[in-house]
C-alpha cells in the first residue's frame, strides 16, 4: 500500500523505516512516563532506578527509557526496513502513546494511580 | 562582573541549550512543512534540504545537551539535602520550595513534571531528524509519515516549552546557587565609586 494519495507521486522509499522510527520514539516516551509513575509508587522500584545517586531515580528512569527506545527502534528497523507497513495504524498507535505519555507525566494525573 | 558557577551552568542549560532549542522549534515546524507538504507549490532545492538537515542535527545536539546538563549537572545541586538542623535553605532549592506551602507546588508539580517531560524533546527531535535525513523530499509522498513527523516536532516544542517555563519559574523562586564565583569581566571603579566608597 503506497500512501501517495495527495501528491500522486510514487514514493522512492518504503515507509517501514520511518514508521519504525516513529513508533519506537513513542514507545520510549511511554516507557519513561510509566517508569516515572512506578518509581513514585514503589520504594523498591524507586531504589532500583537510582543509577547515579546525585540525580536519583531520574537517572534510571531516563536511561531505561532511552535503552527501550533504541532497542525497539533497532528491532523495528530490522523488521520493517524494506517493507511497506500500514502507516496509518502505526501512526495512530504512536500518537496515542505520545499523548498518554504527556498526560501521565503530569504529576496530578500520575498521583491518581 | 561575576556570577556563581552553579548559576552560570543554569544559564547555559536554560538559555544556551533550552532557550535556543525552543526558538529553533518553530523554525523547524515551518521548514519541515514547507519542504515536505505535498499541497504546497514550493519545490525544495538540494541546498535547502541540506540546510534543513544541519538545522535538525543542531536541534538534536541542543536538545540532548539541555536534558543531559539538566539531569546530571544542575539537578543534583537542586535536589541536594541540607545538613540536619539547617535553617538557611537558600543553597538547597528543593528543600527551600518544600518548606513553604505557597511554593511547594513549584516542586511537586513543576519540577516533577519538567524532569520527566523534558526527555520527550530529544527523543522526538532525534526521530524527526533521522526520518527527514533518510527520506528528504520523498516525505511528500508519505502523507502519514509526514504528519507524524510534524506532530512529534510539535510535541517536542510543547515538552520543551513546559520544561523551560517551569525551569525559569523555579529558578526565580529558588535559584541554584554556590560553586564559587566566575568573573566574567573585571570592573574598573569609576569616579563616583572612588568618591563614595562602600563601607
Amino acid at each position: 500500500m503506497l500512501d501517495n494519495s495527495l501528491s500522486g507521486n510514487t514514493p522512492v522509499l518504503t515507509n517501514g523505516s520511518g514508521a519504525a522510527a516513529i513508533l519506537s520514539a513513542a514507545i520510549g516516551c511511554f516507557v519513561l512516563a510509566t517508569l516515572a509513575i512506578l518509581g513514585d509508587h514503589s520504594a523498591l522500584i524507586k531504589g532500583g532506578l537510582v543509577f547515579y545517586k546525585p540525580t536519583g531515580p531520574l537517572s534510571g528512569v531516563s536511561t531505561v527509557a532511552i535503552l527501550c527506545w533504541l532497542v525497539s527502534w533497532a528491532i523495528l528497523e530490522w523488521r520493517w526496513q524494506k517493507k511497506t507497513v500500514p502507516a496509518g495504524r502505526i501512526n495512530a498507535t504512536a500518537l496515542v502513546l505520545l499523548v498518554l505519555s504527556l498526560i501521565l507525566t503530569f504529576p496530578p494525573v500520575g498521583d491518581l494511580f | 562582573m561575576g556570577i556563581a558557577a552553579h548559576a552560570l551552568w543554569t544559564l547555559i542549560h536554560g538559555m544556551a541549550f533550552g532557550g535556543l532549542y525552543l526558538l529553533a522549534c518553530s523554525g523547524a515546524l515551518v521548514g519541515l512543512y514547507q519542504l515536505t507538504a505535498s499541497s504546497t507549490p514550493f519545490t525544495s532545492t538540494p541546498a535547502q534540504e541540506r540546510f534543513m538537515r544541519v538545522y535538525l542535527i543542531t536541534m538534536v545536539v541542543l536538545a540532548w545537551a539541555a536534558v543531559l546538563s539538566g539531569a546530571y549537572v544542575i539537578y543534583p545541586w537542586y535536589r541536594a539535602s541540607p545538613p540536619p538542623g539547617a535553617v538557611d535553605l537558600s543553597m538547597f532549592p528543593r528543600q527551600l520550595l518544600m518548606s513553604s506551602p505557597a511554593m511547594m507546588s513549584w516542586h511537586s508539580v513543576g519540577m516533577e513534571w519538567k524532569e520527566h517531560v523534558a526527555w520527550f524533546a530529544p527523543i522526538s527531535i532525534t526521530m524527526v531528524a533521522v526520518v527527514f535525513i533518510r527520506y528528504g523530499h520523498d516525505l511528500r509522498n508519505h502523507r502519514q509519515l509526514r504528519s507524524a513527523v510534524l506532530i512529534f516536532c510539535l510535541a517536542s516544542l510543547v515538552a520543551a516549552g513546559i520544561a523551560t517555563f517551569f525551569g525559569a519559574m523555579i529558578n526565580k523562586y529558588a535559584p541554584v546557587q554556590g560553586g564559587g564565583t566566575v568573573l566574567l569581566s573585571h570592573g574598573k571603579a569609576n569616579k563616583y565609586a572612588r568618591q563614595f566608597p562602600l563601607r
